[in-house]
């Protein structure tokens, strides 16, 4: 499959060969424990050091704000659980209806645990509305958490100015960033945010490593309780190959983001020669404040598995939130939450790039997809809006 | 990814049979058979065009929206079909689908359900028997997410033999949803189990039944002594434990080796079990009767 076309960058990426390159001899010659006394370790320490002011200079933070972690998942959990430590007598919180599972789920078990959460809604385009936000917010508020932007629809949220809300009031601040770091320019010295989670494997670094940044201040208490490892912050020692490579994969991102321009024209020709060639065909998530490489169209009256497979089967790689794919039965929480029709719903795909998607590509899809799209609509008992079966079935949805 | 089967593949790639039926010739009749919805995230509407003399299935085609697995199941079904007669067809399930395509991922056995489904209700609207009157609407919704009863339920259950209510999502997405009517679907299962398990200890009573001394199969009988025969075994001999358990038996008619009954009170409504009777009763009147005879069940 080395000649697929990978457009499901928002999964995963493929790890940089620089990357490889840097953590390899800390797998083979360097396999000293960074704790240790001697020298063998030391140098290994030190190779940790300088992974964290890499991580740390792509943040705009300091080196000692920086916990490594095994992933985007772990860094939620943890900072959920810090910042509600950090203050046991609060027992409200706050996040969205479009979250990922490692934020929506954490929260989920603590309602049941007694706490009280809002999620707020979004609109059509996924954004939120702030003026509800404004009004959830209270005293007991103990967390804001929220995604910097949403892995779905590519949608940014604007993080700075819920962060100034959320201070007024005091509450702890977390932000989930998998998707937004190395795509947006992050600068944590002017910022509000209080805790930040990323992940390796969405910056071309490996699987199994990530990073949480914790605003010096903030009172913070481990979620693996252990050794004393990352300051006592993070029990257990050291995954130093995979921190060395995300070290150098957030170098490389802090250096392709000036080019980030190209991402985005390259989205901007896919997305415009779907829209003009392809009939019934609709970009979900606000046109402009999203992520420069993510977009998820909405092809009606098909399903998105199938579409997939067909895409498969030419090599082109892309992801729905379909049910049929997940295994789920319910389609995209993100898509339902911006109340969009069943017809898109269960018939959207997210085309996601990278510094490695190119112009070739672009093309190679926007030849293959109208031909897939028109034959699986051959095949669908729904063609327009104005299919009478069709109607009947929104509106009895509707009248649920 | 869905492990599938190249079967599976191949008629979700080259689909047989899809599109509509137009055109007829004199003395046929054009039908179609509504399932599914696009909330749900699949729907298919089926096309029969079928010789109304003959009774007999001369085209069948498809419409699906939906995934690899309902696609594939829709084409599958309508291949199925082509030839058939109208009460052949009927007579084809959900296994025989999945079957077809060399088995479905059991997640996706829900895809075949449908293909089962849009068939009954085409050959309803063939027999202008209105679909809304078949049995599904008369129980009682189970599962609001997808809108399940449970005569739905417990159908699928007694004809694909469920034992869990993780299978009972997988066949028709009831509790695939909110999961809240998980534990109810769990009851149903007990029900459905506790059912079957009765009328299966019925049979193996009446296997049990102390044979009278005379009991060697009687030669040549006439037709009227075959009949006599045949009543007094199942007054005898098969009555008595069907009744220990609130159920009952009449028999309607003799043509020949067939014996026709009718089953009724406990022993009657559940497809699987009622085969496993019907077995038990067929080989107690072969034993002592005559081993060509068959027991059919009639409604």
């Amino acid at each position: 499959m080395r000649d697929c076309i990978y457009l499901d960058n928002n999964a995963t990426t493929r790890i940089d060969e620089e990357v490889v390159a840097t953590m390899l001899p800390y797998l083979t010659t360097y396999y000293g424990n960074p704790s240790s006394m001697h020298k063998f370790g030391g140098q290994v320490s030190k190779a940790v050091k300088t992974a964290r002011e890499q991580v740390a200079s792509l943040l705009g933070a300091n080196d000692s704000e920086i916990v490594f972690t095994s992933c985007g998942t772990e860094g939620d959990n943890a900072a959920i659980k810090a910042a509600l430590l950090a203050q046991p007598n609060k027992r409200h919180l706050i996040t969205t209806q479009v979250e990922h599972p490692a934020v929506l789920n954490p929260f989920k078990q603590l309602e049941k645990q007694g706490y009280t959460v809002t999620y707020l809604s979004v609109n059509s385009q996924g954004q939120l509305d702030l003026d509800e936000l404004q009004a959830s917010l209270t005293g007991n508020t103990a967390l804001v958490s929220l995604m910097y932007a949403n892995n779905e629809t590519g949608v940014v949220f604007p993080v700075e100015q819920i962060g100034q809300m959320v201070k007024e009031y005091g509450a702890i601040f977390h932000v989930d960033a998998v998707q937004a770091v190395g795509k947006i320019p992050l600068n944590m010295k002017n910022s509000t945010v209080d805790l930040l989670a990323l992940s390796g494997h969405k910056i071309h670094g490996p699987k199994g490593i990530g990073a949480l940044y914790v605003r010096r201040g903030t009172k913070f208490r481990p979620f693996l309780v252990g050794g004393h490892q990352e300051r006592g912050r993070r029990g257990g020692t050291e995954n130093v190959p995979g921190i060395v490579a995300l070290g150098k994969a957030a170098e490389l991102a802090c250096q392709h983001l000036p080019n980030i321009d190209q991402e985005r024209k390259l989205r901007d020709r896919l997305e415009e020669g779907i829209l003009s060639t392809i009939p019934h065909t609709v970009v979900n998530g606000h046109p402009t404040q999203r992520l420069p490489n993510t977009s998820n169209i909405g092809f009606k009256y098909i399903e998105g598995e199938a579409i997939l497979l067909y895409l498969d089967r030419q090599g082109i790689c892309a992801s729905s939130g379909s049910a049929c794919t997940s295994g789920s039965l319910e389609p995209s929480h993100v898509l339902g939450a911006m109340g969009l029709p069943y017809s898109v719903l269960h018939g959207s795909i997210r085309f996601s790039l990278s510094r490695y998607t190119t112009s070739t590509e672009i093309d190679r899809v926007l030849e293959v997809l109208p031909g897939i799209i028109d034959r699986l609509r051959a095949l669908s008992p729904f063609n327009s809006d104005e299919a009478e079966w069709l109607q009947e079935q929104e509106q009895a949805v509707l009248a649920k | 990814m869905w492990e599938y089967t190249d079967t599976v593949m191949e008629f979700f790639y080259n689909p047989r049979n899809q599109g509509t039926i137009t055109e007829k010739e004199e003395g046929e009749k054009i039908v179609t058979g509504e399932v599914g919805s696009i909330a749900c995230g699949d729907a298919l509407r089926l096309h029969l065009k079928i010789e109304e003399a003959t009774q007999t299935i001369m085209d069948a085609r498809f419409q699906t929206f939906g995934c690899a697995s309902a696609i594939a199941s829709s084409s599958a079904l309508t291949e199925l079909l082509k030839g058939k007669k109208v009460d052949e067809a009927l007579r084809i399930t959900n296994r025989d689908i999945a079957e077809f395509l060399g088995g479905l991922p059991e997640e996706k056995m829900h895809c075949s359900v449908m293909g089962a489904e849009a068939l009954e209700a085409a050959i309803f609207n063939y027999k202008g028997i209105p679909v809304n009157n078949c049995e599904e609407d008369e129980g009682k919704i189970v599962c609001r997410c997808f809108a399940v009863s449970d005569t739905k339920i417990k159908r699928i259950i007694r004809e694909n033999n469920l034992t869990s209510s993780e299978q009972v999502t997988n066949y028709i997405k009831a509790g695939g949803g909110c999961s809240s009517c998980l534990a109810d679907i769990d009851d149903i299962l007990a029900e459905v189990n506790q059912e079957k398990a009765t009328t299966v200890e019925v049979a193996v009573e009446i296997d049990n039944v102390q044979l009278p001394s005379s009991s060697q199969p009687a030669k040549s009988l006439t037709n009227l002594q075959k009949i006599t025969l045949i009543e007094r075994v199942l007054e005898e001999e098969v009555k008595p434990v069907l009744a220990e358990d609130g159920g009952d038996i009449e028999l309607y008619d003799v043509d020949g080796d067939r014996v026709q009954v009718i089953l009724k009170g406990a022993c009657s409504g559940c497809a699987s079990s009622t085969q496993t009777l019907k077995v038990a009763i067929e080989a107690r009147l072969q034993e002592r009767v005559s081993p060509s005879l068959v027991v059919e069940e009639v409604r």
